[in-house]
């Protein structure tokens, strides 16, 4: 399996960069950490005339902390540089959790934020943790820049609101308000492996009752989403040792109604529904007993499958 | 184009045929590339679709990076680029501009294998040798970045790496007994900085 003929170009900035997307847009396929893309041009499903490579743009590997508490990712930093950023691990616990699910670490050495999100895989951990922690991402095109909300990027599987001129910068994930409990749990046939079903897990409460819920999963056929009618199953909840019964049912009966498995090699639906319903239950159960104020004992679960 | 000096590495490229198919862009289908490999500079102009394991393996001569999948979950093929794991067919050789990059070939040699090619002998970590680079690659990158702390980090190190032969057993062996020196040496190393703080 050997690519088929293109053109090669290392971008020296990212303006020259927006200048041949803007005159060449759909000529043209942004080189990042390859990791999906060179498995793409391998079995030929993609033959663009000119892979513009744009790894050597300082502009996009920046890791920033910003004063309002938000973390500000550069689309070319690598899954293993944000996985082990301090910063990373001391305030988004649930990001790095995730991120070490993601294939090996060659893959994370080189694959990237940006193209992760760019390429939209249903399974894959980066669009999850956009939705979950309500990302917001900045485009920029020869024309000037947007910003927008992850919930507005990721439109489906594989499929994003990425224009062919537009070039994704930097990716903000806002301050969470602190003493929240998190959970992520993913379950792949082997580690390292594309989730079947993945899920993760915020919660805040306030006088011992559940005061603000996100929930999204991955495994789904149009990607990675929010479970609002979970998350509304949640709101109020008295804390205790764990959730009641009937609330982890209600909870599970809202996936089950909005989202629909995807089907693949290796799940079908049923399956795949029940994984998904198996890793949310794990992962929300991780969150209750990270809460402060749940008695919860096990501080560790929740970042395996 | 790019004369080669002595002590380089510059094998025949075929000519660029004629890049109809890619219009205005058939200008930058061959790319020059100079980087070292094992310690030596290479100067080459490549074809902007080759892979850096053809590259290597075709172009170099260094036939020890073996090619399995060609789409990254095998492991074979994995080099280091700059200090750190890779799959080089994931890469592409015009991207190795200005890199670094060893093989299993820059390991150690056979008068002198490197403490990892040492323990995978002793513990018959290969049989039939094919997933050996990459595993020694992948287990070198474990053992200098990501510092596995018991046999399960080992384990979920090489999780990416497939073997088809040995079953892991063997080769979880060598890669934890090599750890362990390295504790063994990391803690000597601390005593002596104790005991030197002491006696100054
Ligand atoms: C064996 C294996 C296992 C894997 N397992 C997982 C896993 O478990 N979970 C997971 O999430 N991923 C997994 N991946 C995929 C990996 O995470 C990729 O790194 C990621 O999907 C794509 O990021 P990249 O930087 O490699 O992008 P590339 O492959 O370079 O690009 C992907 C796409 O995004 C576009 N693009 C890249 N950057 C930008 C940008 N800044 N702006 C606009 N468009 C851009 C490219 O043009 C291309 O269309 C795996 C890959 C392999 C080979
Ligand atoms: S040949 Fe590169 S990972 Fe299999
Ligand atoms: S020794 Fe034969 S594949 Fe590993």
């Amino acid at each position: 399996m050997k690519p088929p003929r293109f053109a090669y170009e290392r971008a020296t900035s990212v303006q020259a960069a927006l200048q041949r997307l803007a005159s060449h847009g759909p000529d043209i396929k942004l080189l990042a950490g390859g990791q999906s893309l060179m498995p793409m041009l391998n079995f030929r499903l993609l033959r663009p005339l000119l892979l513009l490579d744009i790894n050597h743009l300082a502009e996009l590997q920046q890791l920033q902390l910003l004063d309002d508490g938000t973390l500000r990712l550069g689309a070319l930093l690598r899954h293993q540089q944000v996985l082990k950023a301090p910063q990373v691990q001391q305030h988004w616990p649930v990001m790095a959790a995730a991120l070490a699910q993601i294939g090996h670490l060659a893959i994370r050495n080189r694959g990237t934020l940006g193209g992760s999100l760019s390429h939209a895989d249903p399974a894959a951990e980066w669009p999850l943790l956009a939705l979950l922690l309500q990302a917001r991402l900045h485009l920029a095109s020869a024309e000037g820049s947007r910003c927008i909300e992850a919930a507005e990027f990721i439109t489906g599987a594989m499929s994003t609101a990425l224009q062919p001129q537009e070039l994704l910068t930097a990716v903000d994930f806002p301050a969470l308000a602190s003493g929240h409990g998190w959970g992520f749990a993913e379950h792949a046939r082997r580690s390292g492996d594309f989730a079947i079903a993945a899920a993760g897990v915020l919660l805040w409460a306030e006088a011992g009752r559940i005061t603000q819920v996100r929930i999204a999963v991955g495994g789904g056929v149009e990607g990675a989403c929010r479970v609002p009618g979970a998350e509304a199953a949640l709101l109020g909840c008295p804390l205790g040792m764990r959730p009641e019964d009937a609330v982890l049912q209600r909870v599970l009966d809202a996936l089950r109604a909005s989202v629909q498995p995807n089907v693949d090699l290796h799940a079908s639906a049923a399956l795949r529904a029940q994984i998904m319903a198996a890793m949310l239950r794990q992962a929300l159960l991780a969150a209750w007993a990270r809460l402060p104020g749940t008695g919860g004992t096990d501080q560790r679960s929740g970042s395996h499958a | 184009m790019h004369e080669a000096k002595a002590g380089e590495t510059r094998s025949e490229t075929r000519a660029p045929e004629s890049g109809a198919e890619l219009g205005e862009f058939a200008d930058q289908e061959f790319v020059p590339i100079q980087l070292t490999v094992n310690g030596r500079r290479v100067r080459q102009l490549v074809e902007a679709r080759l892979l850096l394991s053809d590259f290597l393996r075709g172009t170099l001569g260094l036939t020890g990076t073996h090619v399995g999948c060609e789409h990254g979950v095998c492991g074979a093929c994995t080099v280091m680029v700059d200090g750190v794991s890779a799959r080089s067919c994931l890469m592409l050789a015009a991207q190795t501009d200005g890199c670094t990059v060893q093989t299993v070939e820059g390991l150690g040699s056979m008068q002198a294998m490197s403490p990892l090619q040492q323990a995978f002998q002793q513990c018959h970590g290969l049989q039939c040798g094919f997933c050996t680079p990459g595993m020694l690659i992948t287990a070198t990158d474990m053992l200098a970045n990501d510092h596995p702390a018991d046999e399960a980090a080992v384990r979920e190190g090489l999780s990416g790496n497939l073997c088809r032969c040995t079953g892991y057993q063997h080769i979880v062996q060598a890669v934890m007994q090599v750890a362990m020196q390295g504790d063994a040496v990391a803690s000597k190393g601390a005593v002596n900085a104790a005991v030197n703080e002491v006696q100054s």
